[in-house]
């Protein structure tokens, strides 16, 4: 393990995959911790937002343990935040999954369904285009696989919209602006270039 | 951008080790899981199976050791399944580190079971497996490891599966199943054209050519085969690049 490497705190909302996020983390010599009360997260420096499941599921688990508010508070003060899958999702303000129920907002912007013309859930490795330079695609090549798993996406805005992916439109498969990133696939279940990924937004954060 | 068909390896898990054969012939041990898992995941499968053969109430504890195991091994998705009954169980091999569970004759005998799983994880952590067979009205659904009829129509349960929530169907031809002789293209094709969610193919595959005509004739989203991968007849980054060279949108690992 590197030494003072900073800690990653993971937030625990309840469900989701965390050892799977946990391991990849720890085998790029990220310390990490589970988070599941406002005062932990008050005090992380690095927080991931892993998630799967439903939208509502996931923002009525943050609401039950109080942790909304200190999200925001933490995003505010310009902790990186980086949400997966769902975890990306919940940045925008509000989903179909979940009609009148609000996301984080911290991003503006609906996530919608896919498209009754493609196979959904979108299952499966598909590719990823960049749109302009990334810290977390730095050095994974153009079109790289990565593993999806989601019925739902954001189209995003092209400010902070730096990988792109389509499967029935195309959508924000990374985003990144300024502390926040998102990422709609999984990372830890993307082999090599879900590692790497990993690793840049890790080598970002130290 | 594409969508890539996927090349599944299954991992059938008795008492902590991988078996061949389930019902017809005499047992052979393929070796240890995590030591296969790691393989695959080096090799560039796309995705992992491991079905529980034992399925009895002894065995779980057994088998969710070996999901750990082999969750530890992996940076690919992974699903687990194999006499899941309830949503506890379900969770539990969840909780071991699958990223999604399969269910067979119990969402048979109590569909809800697939609505409950989904109501609780998503449709992408829910995978109805269904074993089908030939029969002078169709293709028939049987359940307890394809020694009962149900009378159920394979694409009237398919689609009812994935309305109930399922989000993948692993589609298991008994025709075809250990014969070598090919996937069922047509059995395959019925089901993809019929649901909205991703169908893996499985049962009756040996060579690079029955895999190809399984993407292109029977539509397949991906295939799903065992001891060809386990003994190597058919190593998984040379089927791939052959697939790749064919037109299948593949993922090719470095």
């Amino acid at each position: 393990m590197k030494q003072g490497a900073v800690k990653m705190s993971i937030v625990d909302y309840g469900a989701g995959n965390l050892p799977s996020v946990e391991r990849a983390l720890q085998s790029l010599g990220a310390q990490t911790e589970r988070v599941t009360r406002p005062e932990q997260l008050a005090a992380a420096r690095v927080v991931v937002l892993p998630g799967v499941g439903h939208f509502a599921a996931f923002v009525d688990g943050l609401e039950e343990r109080s942790l909304t508010e200190t999200l925001r508070t933490v995003s505010d003060s310009g902790v990186p935040i980086l949400g997966i899958c769902l975890g990306l999702q919940a940045l925008f303000s509000s989903s179909r999954e979940a009609p009148g129920k609000a996301g984080l907002n911290f991003i503006s912007g609906e996530v919608e369904a896919l498209p009754k013309n493609v196979k959904s859930p979108h299952i499966g490795w598909n590719q990823v285009r960049h749109q302009r330079e990334s810290i977390l695609l730095r050095g994974i090549p153009e079109e790289a696989y990565f593993y999806f798993a989601h019925s739902y996406a954001a189209r995003g805005k092209e400010e902070h919209t730096v990988g792109v992916c389509d499967h029935g439109f195309p959508f924000a498969a990374v985003i990144e602006r300024g502390n926040l990133m998102g990422v709609q696939f999984h990372p830890e279940k993307s082999g090599g270039a879900g590692a790497k990924l990993l690793q840049n937004f890790f080598e970002s954060v130290q | 951008m594409t969508l890539a068909r996927r090349i599944i390896p299954c991992l059938d898990v008795h008492g902590g080790r991988v078996l061949k054969g389930i019902a017809f012939e005499s047992l052979r041990d393929m070796g240890d899981p995590e030591t296969l898992a790691a393989r695959y995941n080096r090799d560039g499968a796309d995705e992992l199976v491991l079905l529980d053969i034992t399925a009895s109430r002894d065995g779980r504890a057994t088998f969710l050791e070996t999901v750990r195991g082999v969750s530890r091994q992996l940076n690919i998705p992974f699903t687990a399944g194999g006499g899941i009954r309830t949503l506890q169980a379900g969770q539990a091999v969840l909780r071991a580190g699958a990223d999604k569970v399969t269910v067979n004759t119990a969402a048979v005998e109590r569909p809800d079971l697939i609505s409950e799983l989904a109501a609780q994880f998503g449709s992408q952590a829910v995978v109805l497996s269904m074993d089908v067979k030939l029969v002078s009205s169709g293709w028939e659904v049987f359940i307890r490891g394809g020694r009962e009829a149900t009378g159920l129509d394979a694409i009237a349960w398919a689609r009812q599966g994935v309305e109930r929530g399922a989000g993948e169907i692993l589609l298991t031809s008994i025709d075809r199943d250990g014969t070598y002789s090919g996937f069922d293209c047509k059995l395959t094709a019925a089901v993809a054209n019929t649901v909205s969610v991703p169908v893996i193919a499985s049962g009756g595959a040996k060579t690079r050519e029955h895999f190809l005509s399984v993407f292109s004739e029977g539509q397949a989203d991906a295939a799903l085969a065992a001891s060809i991968f386990h003994d190597q007849t058919q190593p998984i980054s040379s089927l791939k690049n052959y697939l790749a060279e064919h037109g299948v949108p593949i993922r090719l690992t470095p």
